[in-house]
C-alpha cells in the first residue's frame, strides 16, 4: 500500500500555517492543552506539530470560538488541520514502517483481517477437530474445540507482536517530538497525564462540554468514550483474572456467571457495546467542518471491531452451553485476532500517542516556559 | 425570517451591547427583535475580536485576582481620557461594572484565568473563555432560548423618527426591505470604522491606507441615521483608536492576530529611512495606542521596525514572518527602502546609545544621548545579524463619534430634550464615557452596562 508523503507534507504545512496564526492570537489558550503547548514555541518543527496534533482531543470548541474560522480569509480550522496531521502521524511513526500504508486503507484492511480471522478459525477447527466437535454441545468448555495451549500460543504471540509494534511506534513519536530519552520516571508528570487521560479532561472545551453537531456544546462523546475505554479495561481485567485463575489457582474455564472473570467481562462487554455505538452515532452527526472525512474509515473500523468483539463475546457467554458455541467461538476468536493484529495500524494507537503527548505536556507545563508577552 | 412587522423592542446591532439589551428587555417581558447587519458568521461587530472586560470589584471574585476599587478604575479612566469623559456616566459605568461578572455568568458566559501574555490584566479584567466569539455564541444561545428573534444580514437602512420618538425602521432583508415598527428602539450598532468613505471625509485621502481591524459591516449606518434625525452627537469624526499593526494584514477583520509589539526593541523608520518618534517613550498599552496615529502621520502611512538578533524572540510571535537579512542594507532593500538611508539612521542611532542595564519590564536606563528624536528607554545598539524588519500601518479599531445619552442610556436630542423611546449602548455611545484614549476592556464594560440599562429602559418604554 502506498504511503502518502505528499499528503503528510501538505498536512504539516497547513498545521504550521494555522498554529502560526493561533500563536499570534492566543484567545483559545483556556480551552485545552494544545494552545498553552503552542505558546511555548515560536516556530513549529514536524515533531512539534505531530505532538500538538496528538494533544488535540478534537472537541471542536476552538473552531466555533475562532474569529478566523472559514469563511474568514485566514481559514483557521484547528480541529481539522490537527486531525488530518494526526492521521499522517500514525503512519509516520508506525513500526515496521513498511506497514504504515495500512492507515490509509484502514477500513478495508481491518475488514479483510476480520474476514480471514473468522474463516481461519472455522477452517482450523474443522481441520483439527471432527466436524461433530464443532457443532457439539460442550457445556461451555471452549477448550473442547480449541486446546488451551494452542489458544495461548496463538494469542500470546499476536499480543506480544502488537505490544512490540505499538511500543516502537510510540518511541519514534516521542523522539520525533524531542521528548527526553530515556523517559524519566518523574511521578508528578505521569500522575498528571494519567489523570488527564482518565478524565478526558480536554474533551470538555475548558469545562463546557465538547461541540459535536454545531456550536452548541453537548457532551455525548466524552461519556461514550468513557464507556468504551473503561469497557475495554474491564474486559482486559477479566482476561487477566482468568489467566491468574488458570495458572495460579489451576482453575480452568468455563467460569460460573457470578465469577470475577464473567462479571468483569460482562460489564466491560456492555460498555463496549454502548460506547462504540454511541461514538458511531455521534460521528454521524458531527459537523463535517471540524473533522476530516479521510479518517472516517479508520475510526469506523475500530469502533465496529470493538463492538463486534463485545457482541460475539457476550453471545458466546449466553450461548456457551448450546451447539452454537463452536461457531461462535470461531467468530469471536477471529474478530479478536483481527483486532489484535490491527491494533498497531489503526485507531487503537491514538490512545498511546495521546498519552505520550499528555505526558510531554505535563512536563512542559511544569517547566512553565511561555514565550512572548503582551 | 421573523414572525411579524411589529415588536415591543427593536435592537439594531448584534454585539455585546445589543445582546445585553435584548436579553434584559426580554427578561422584562418584551417581545424583542435583534436586527444584525452582518451575516451570522460575522455577527457581533467588534465584540468578536474582544477578549475581556474591565470590572471594578472590592474583593477577588472568580478568576479576578484582586481588588480593583471603583476609585482606581476612575483614576485609570481619567488618565487615559485626559478628562474627556462625562463624569456621571463614567462613574455609573464603573459602579455597575461590578455586577457584570456575575450577570454575564448567569447568561452562561464562562471566564478563565489570564494566561500567557496577559497576566498584568488579571486583576482588572475578566477574560472570556475562548475569547469574544465564544462569549457571543453563549449570549446568542441564551437569547434564542429566551425567545428573542434574531435576523442576520439585516442592515438598518432607514429610521422613521417623529418628534424625537422612534416609529419604525427599514431593514434590508433577502434583497428587499421590510419596515419594522416597535414601541422602543435600542441602537447598539457600533461605530463607522469600516465605512471607508466616512473615514475619508474625516481624515482625507490618508484614510485610504488605513487597515480596519474589525468586520466590513461596522459601517455606522444607524449612527448616521440617528445624527440625521436630530439626535445629539458626542465626539469628533476624526477621532479613532488606531494601533500600529502589520502592514501585510487584510484590509478588514484582521483582529488581534495582526498586532505587533516590537517597536520598543528597535528603531522605527518611515519610507525615507528616517526615525520620527521616541520608540522607548512608554510601556504597552500606552505605546500600543499612540503608534497607529504616529504611523498615520508619516508619508504613505507606512513605517518599518528594524530590530536585530537580540530581540527577535522577546515579543509575541507575529502572524507574518519578518523580513530578514544578514546586513542592514540588504534588509532595507527587501523592504523597499533606501539602503544607505537606513544604514545611516541606524549608525547614528547606534552611536548615540549609552550603556545601561536592559530590562523591558521597567523604564530602564538604556537611552540615547544627543539624538533627535531620542529613544528614552530600552535603547540597545542594532548590530547583531541577522537583522529583521516588520512593516507597520495604522489599524483602526473603533471610532469615538457617537450619540449622546443620559444615565438611563436614553438618547439626548440635539435640542437638549430626551427621546421617549430611543436608547443607545456600546460603541455607538462609548464616546460619552471615553472621549479619547483607551483602557483595555472598557469597550465591553460600557457595552454591557449601557446595554442592560438600554434594554430595561426600552422594555419599560414599550409598555
Amino acid at each position: 500500500m502506498p504511503r502518502d508523503e505528499a499528503g503528510r507534507d501538505a498536512a504539516l504545512k497547513e498545521a504550521d500555517r494555522v498554529m502560526t496564526i493561533c500563536n499570534a492570537c492566543r484567545y483559545c489558550e483556556g480551552l485545552c492543552a494544545v494552545f498553552p503547548a503552542m505558546e511555548m514555541r515560536r516556530a513549529f518543527a514536524a515533531g512539534d506539530l505531530d505532538y500538538l496534533a496528538n494533544l488535540c482531543h478534537q472537541c471542536g470548541a476552538c473552531f466555533y470560538d475562532c474569529q478566523y474560522a472559514p469563511p474568514h480569509e485566514f481559514k483557521v480550522n484547528v480541529p481539522d488541520a490537527l486531525a488530518v496531521l494526526r492521521r499522517h502521524s500514525y503512519a509516520r511513526y508506525a513500526w515496521p514502517y513498511a506497514l504504515s500504508g495500512v492507515f490509509a486503507r484502514n477500513g478495508l484492511a481491518v475488514s479483510l483481517l476480520a474476514a480471514f480471522g473468522v474463516a481461519g478459525f472455522i477452517i482450523g477447527f474443522v481441520a483439527f477437530k471432527d466436524q461433530a466437535v464443532l457443532f457439539g454441545r460442550h457445556a461451555g468448555d471452549f477448550y473442547a474445540v480449541m486446546p488451551h495451549g494452542a489458544m495461548v500460543a496463538l494469542f500470546g504471540a499476536v499480543a506480544l507482536y502488537a505490544v512490540l509494534a505499538l511500543a516502537l511506534g510510540v518511541r519514534a513519536f516521542w523522539q520525533g517530538a524531542q521528548g527526553s530519552f530515556p523517559v524519566k520516571l518523574d511521578g508528578g508528570a505521569w500522575l498528571a497525564a494519567t489523570r488527564d487521560a482518565a478524565h478526558l479532561r480536554y474533551l470538555d472545551s475548558g469545562g463546557g462540554g465538547c461541540m459535536n453537531a454545531d456550536e452548541h456544546p453537548s457532551d455525548p462523546r466524552r461519556l461514550y468514550h468513557h464507556l468504551t475505554f473503561y469497557g475495554f479495561l474491564f474486559c482486559f481485567a477479566s482476561t487477566s483474572v482468568a489467566t491468574a485463575y488458570h495458572y495460579a489457582l489451576g482453575w480452568p474455564a468455563p467460569y460460573p456467571w457470578s465469577s470475577a472473570p464473567v462479571v468483569l467481562g460482562t460489564l466491560g462487554g456492555i460498555g463496549l457495546l454502548v460506547g462504540p455505538a454511541g461514538l458511531l452515532a455521534a460521528k454521524w452527526k458531527r459537523d463535517p467542518q471540524v473533522t476530516t472525512r479521510a479518517a472516517i474509515g479508520m475510526d469506523v473500523a475500530f469502533l465496529v471491531m470493538l463492538f463486534l468483539t463485545s457482541l460475539t463475546g457476550l453471545l458466546l457467554l449466553v450461548l456457551r452451553d448450546t451447539a452454537a458455541m463452536g461457531i461462535l467461538l470461531a467468530v469471536h476468536l477471529g474478530v479478536v485476532l483481527a483486532l489484535f493484529l490491527s491494533m498497531p495500524y489503526g485507531k487503537f494507537v491514538h490512545g498511546f500517542y495521546r498519552f505520550a503527548a499528555l505526558l510531554k505536556y505535563a512536563r512542559e507545563a511544569k517547566s512553565g516556559r511561555v514565550f512572548g508577552q503582551e | 425570517m421573523f414572525s411579524g412587522d411589529s415588536f415591543d423592542v427593536l435592537v439594531a446591532g448584534g454585539g455585546n451591547a445589543a445582546l445585553c439589551a435584548a436579553i434584559t428587555a426580554r427578561r422584562s417581558g418584551a417581545r424583542v427583535l435583534v436586527a444584525e447587519g452582518a451575516p451570522k458568521f460575522y455577527r457581533g461587530g467588534n465584540t468578536r475580536h474582544t477578549r475581556n472586560l474591565r470590572c471594578a470589584h472590592e474583593r477577588a471574585i472568580g478568576h479576578l485576582t484582586g481588588p480593583y476599587p471603583e476609585a482606581e478604575f476612575w483614576d485609570d479612566l481619567l488618565r487615559v481620557t485626559g478628562g474627556q469623559t462625562d463624569e456621571p456616566l463614567a462613574r455609573l459605568a464603573i459602579r455597575r461594572s461590578a455586577e457584570l461578572y456575575d450577570w454575564l455568568g448567569a447568561q452562561g458566559v464562562r471566564f478563565q484565568p489570564p494566561l500567557g501574555g496577559t497576566l498584568s490584566l488579571g486583576r482588572t479584567n475578566a477574560f472570556f473563555l475562548g475569547g469574544g466569539r465564544a462569549m457571543l455564541n453563549t449570549l446568542y444561545d441564551t437569547a434564542e432560548r429566551l425567545g428573542i428573534e434574531i435576523v442576520y444580514d439585516a442592515m438598518v437602512d432607514g429610521l422613521e423618527v417623529a418628534d424625537g420618538r422612534f416609529v419604525s425602521a427599514t431593514v434590508a432583508q433577502n434583497g428587499g426591505y421590510r419596515t419594522i415598527a416597535a414601541n422602543a428602539f435600542v441602537a447598539a450598532a457600533g461605530g463607522f470604522e469600516a465605512n471607508l468613505e466616512w473615514l475619508r471625509q474625516a481624515w482625507g485621502p490618508v484614510a485610504d491606507n488605513f487597515l480596519i481591524r474589525g468586520t466590513p459591516y461596522n459601517r455606522g449606518a444607524v449612527l448616521r441615521l440617528l445624527l440625521d434625525r436630530g439626535v445629539a452627537a458626542v465626539g469628533e469624526a476624526n477621532q479613532c483608536h488606531a494601533v500600529a499593526i502589520d502592514a501585510r494584514s487584510p484590509k478588514f477583520d484582521g483582529g488581534i492576530a495582526t498586532r505587533l509589539d516590537c517597536v520598543v526593541f528597535g528603531v522605527v523608520v518611515n519610507r525615507h529611512g528616517e526615525r520620527f518618534y521616541d520608540e522607548g517613550e512608554e510601556f504597552w498599552p500606552k505605546r500600543y495606542a499612540i503608534w497607529g496615529r504616529l504611523v498615520a502621520q508619516q508619508p504613505d502611512q507606512i513605517a518599518y521596525v528594524v530590530i536585530d538578533r537580540k530581540s527577535i524572540d522577546k515579543f509575541m510571535p507575529s502572524i507574518f514572518p519578518p523580513y530578514q537579512a544578514a546586513s542592514l542594507g540588504a534588509l532595507a532593500e527587501k523592504m523597499g527602502l533606501d539602503p544607505s538611508a537606513v544604514e545611516r539612521t541606524v549608525a547614528r542611532f547606534n552611536a548615540a546609545v549609552r550603556p545601561g542595564a536592559f530590562d523591558h519590564t521597567v523604564l530602564d536606563d538604556c537611552r540615547t544621548e544627543g539624538l533627535s528624536p531620542p529613544k528614552s528607554h530600552w535603547a540597545r545598539r542594532i548590530d547583531e545579524p541577522p537583522f529583521y524588519g516588520y512593516p507597520l500601518r495604522p489599524g483602526i479599531t473603533f471610532t469615538y463619534l457617537g450619540v449622546k445619552v443620559d444615565e438611563a442610556a436614553r438618547m439626548v436630542l440635539a435640542d437638549g430634550r430626551l427621546s421617549s423611546n430611543m436608547f443607545a449602548a456600546g460603541e455607538i455611545m462609548a464616546g460619552n464615557v471615553l472621549g479619547k484614549g483607551y483602557l483595555a476592556g472598557i469597550g465591553m464594560t460600557i457595552g454591557a452596562v449601557f446595554g442592560r440599562l438600554a434594554g430595561q429602559g426600552a422594555a419599560d418604554a414599550a409598555r
